[in-house]
């Protein structure tokens, strides 16, 4: 097919022919010429945020609600840096990201123009990869190139940037176009000696853990990871990127592990013989202090990105593939070696853990409502189902702990960069990806301060989610590390939003969504059974919890996940023959 | 620490040398010596970079090199089984009661004068970085005015190519 267009024409055509069906973004002078053939794109849907950041989360939270490319598109300058958090955040979560930027003119590069930045070098150390194109005839072979490495191997952000002249000239648009990326060879498929190295680690380890992340979700393994956990009986942990991948109610999930993992899997790391990571990267956040991190533990590692395999902890038995593949071929390893190993003594001591550090938290005794109560009727009254989104701190912990999450890309939320205001637009996105599922955005006071305006976007696009503001007055999870390693001294955390500055319930309908205020447990139900019965506009609910309900347990930041304490200043027994 | 020698080819395109230089220094590696050029195909560059780095960093730095999409290939070169090469240009301080002496000593470091002037001659010379050193360490009595030095360039010994597979993968995409 070959026909004579602009640029901005080549641009919209090659999104449509690439099955982009939403595009989040607002336009300005660079990308101006873009939002013309757009205007008449049946296929595309352009959806006019109210700030940049939030075209990126919303992206975001469109990519990993559906497994699609999450689209944005924004224009030079501020248009184009307003997007780096995004763009960082979808590199540090591996989530499929492709941004589109204008640029000034190509002559008009490198002299400081109105809106110049130069945002391929500002995003270079952010993105999977970026393209500057100035010639319109490399537009439609770039998009394309440009989803290809957002989509495949390790997913991740891809920025094109594209010059105001390049999209006004004329080309000639050729479909189907020849990518030209030698040097792009994602490896998906694992070395079967290293398949048949771990299967006989399996085989002779006696504590052996199973260590879940993101990419078992994003290679679609959920259903290979059931089967391999029953087929063995090993028990499974599952990381903050992972939550769901593995059904919460199996017998043999021990929870998350990490700085605010459970003490059954901290310890069932600590204690184990054998990890077989799957689809992790041994982030600090789950290791604690690295040098004390699993010291009997020999290390299975598969991942998508060799990059990853022994970059923080040493791998004894490296496997580069996609998860999907990796862990079906350990199926049939582990079948046919045929040994069955004998896990009864560790599965002792795990239950004890999970027995004697359960999950839990204080009610307080002037009625005033627990942030940790909320979560868990959420999770009882909405339901698996629902898709939950989070901003980044207390909050999105407790959502982490006490939401039960039974299904894949059920939780959806900023791990490894860690982008407070997340969770608002990351909502709109997965629920305009998935308009049939239920979503609810658990925020913090701070964290929607940050972003609430996509409120505006949502009312006026249509696109009812459901907002939970864990409301403590604080940026709380700050506040909790003055409480434990400042001596209470709260530096710049007290938001004041007790206050009602802002008024939240206000706000919400100013905005033109139902507001809500919940500050006693015993109107919590009705609180969320009342959001579950509004389907046409947003609901925002205001918990007003106590603001000092601290997120429990805790490894705190550089020490060794062996100084877990379930409580402040209570740490476990781990051998109860001591 | 050690030193080791990475040839690193790359396609041909813009900003690809400020990726892998960003990239040195992202995740926290010195570079000793860098040196860009051509090859003998158009489209792929060739890049040397020496660094001093332990056994673990260098194999982590060399998985992030290759994540580039860029890059098409890396090699690393063993001293002993490559030739290594730098080329200094010196500028030093010589007049007609000392030029013969500087001039024995280039002859000796088979090194060439490029520019003489009545009081300074300026002297080309390549060899290894060892080479080099000890030249530039036997002219410093002298006065040495001026330095300027290229990253090494290295090609391994014999027969094989490191360019020959890389082609073939740019042919089948082209």
């Amino acid at each position: 097919m070959t026909e004579q267009m602009t640029g901005a024409q080549a641009l919209v055509r090659a999104l449509e022919h690439v099955g982009v069906d939403t595009v989040f973004g607002i336009p300005g002078g660079a990308i101006l010429p873009a939002y013309d053939p757009l205007y008449d794109s049946t296929k595309v849907r352009h959806v006019l945020v109210r700030h940049e950041q939030g075209a990126g989360h919303a992206a975001q939270g469109y990519a990993q609600a559906t497994g699609k490319v999450g689209v944005c598109m924004a224009t030079s300058g501020p248009g184009a840096t307003n997007l780096v958090t995004p763009i960082a955040d979808a590199y540090m979560d591996s989530v499929p990201l492709v941004a589109i930027t204008g640029q000034v003119p190509s002559g008009a590069i490198g002299t400081d123009a109105f809106q110049e930045a130069d945002i391929s070098g500002i995003t270079m150390p952010i993105t999977k990869h970026n393209f500057l194109i100035t010639d319109a005839a490399d537009i439609p072979r770039t998009i394309v190139e440009a989803f290809h490495i957002a989509s495949t191997g390790r997913p991740g952000p891809v920025l094109v940037d594209i010059s105001k002249d390049a999209l006004q000239a004329t080309t000639t648009f050729q479909w189907p176009v020849v990518m030209q990326l030698p040097g792009y060879r994602p490896v998906t498929r694992p070395h079967s000696k290293q398949i048949r190295e771990a299967a006989k680690l399996i085989a002779e380890a006696k504590r052996p853990v199973l260590y879940v992340g993101g990419g078992v979700h994003k290679a679609g393994a959920s259903p290979e990871l059931l089967e391999f956990a029953e087929l063995t009986g090993i028990p499974v942990i599952t990381t903050l990127m992972a939550r769901g991948t593995f059904p919460d109610s199996h017998s043999q999930h021990l929870g998350m592990p990490g700085m605010h993992g459970s003490v059954a899997a901290v310890g069932a790391l600590q204690k184990s013989d054998l990890i077989i990571g799957l689809g992790v990267r041994f982030d600090d956040r789950v290791t604690g202090e690295l040098s004390s991190f699993a010291p009997y533990a020999k290390v299975v590692h598969a991942d998508i990105d060799p990059a990853e395999i022994s970059k923080n902890r040493h791998a004894d038995v490296p496997i580069v593939g996609d998860c999907k593949e990796v862990i079906a071929e350990l199926i049939a390893a582990v079948r046919s070696d045929g040994r069955k190993g004998d896990y009864a003594e560790w599965w002792a001591q795990l239950n004890a853990y999970r027995e004697t550090y359960p999950l839990g938290y204080d009610q307080f005794e002037d009625g005033s409502l627990a942030p940790q109560y909320v979560m868990e009727r959420l999770s009882a009254i909405v339901g698996p189902d629902a898709i939950y989104t989070a901003g980044v701190g207390q909050h999105q912990m407790w959502a982490a702990q006490f939401i039960g999450y039974e299904k894949p890309g059920t939780f959806i939320n900023s791990g490894g960069a860690g982008t407070m205001g997340f969770a608002v637009p990351a909502a709109m996105g997965a629920k305009m990806g998935r308009p049939d599922a239920t979503v609810w955005a658990v925020d913090g006071d701070g964290c929607f301060q940050m972003t609430n305006q996509e409120l505006a976007t949502c009312v006026i696009e249509g696109v009812p989610i459901k907002i939970a503001i864990i409301n403590n007055g604080n940026l709380g999870m700050v506040r909790q590390w003055q409480t434990l390693f400042y001596n209470e001294r709260y530096s710049n955390t007290d938001l004041q939003t007790v206050r009602r500055i802002p008024d939240f319930v206000k706000l919400a309908e100013a905005y033109g969504c139902v507001g809500l205020r919940c500050e006693r447990p015993e109107d919590v139900d009705a609180a969320i059974e009342k959001a579950m019965e509004i389907n046409d506009v947003p609901v925002v609910i205001d918990f007003v919890v106590h603001q000092d309900a601290m997120v429990w347990p805790m490894v705190a930041a550089g020490t060794s996940n062996d100084d877990i304490k379930f409580a402040r200043d209570m740490a476990p027994v781990w051998d109860s023959e001591d | 620490m050690s030193r080791h020698t990475l040839s690193v080819l790359v396609e041909n395109k813009p900003g690809v040398l400020a990726r892998v230089a960003a990239l040195f220094s992202r995740r926290g590696f010195n570079i000793d010596s860098l040196a860009v050029g051509p090859t003998e195909h158009e489209d792929i560059s060739r890049m040397t970079i020496v660094v001093n780095v332990e056994e673990l960093p260098l194999e982590q730095v060399t998985k992030q090199l290759n994540k580039l999409v860029n890059v098409l290939k890396i090699v690393e070169l063993d001293p002993a089984q490559s030739v290594q090469r730098e080329l200094t240009l010196i500028k030093v301080r010589a007049d007609a009661d000392n030029r013969s002496s500087v001039l024995e000593l280039v002859n000796l470091f088979r090194a060439r004068c490029v520019d003489v002037a009545s009081d300074a001659v300026t002297i080309e010379v390549t060899g290894t970085p060892d080479k080099l050193e000890a030249f530039i360490k036997v002219l410093e009595p002298f006065g040495i005015k001026e330095l300027v030095q290229s990253g090494m360039v290295a090609i391994g010994r014999g027969a094989r190519s490191i360019t020959d597979r890389s082609l073939r993968a740019l042919d089948r995409t082209a």
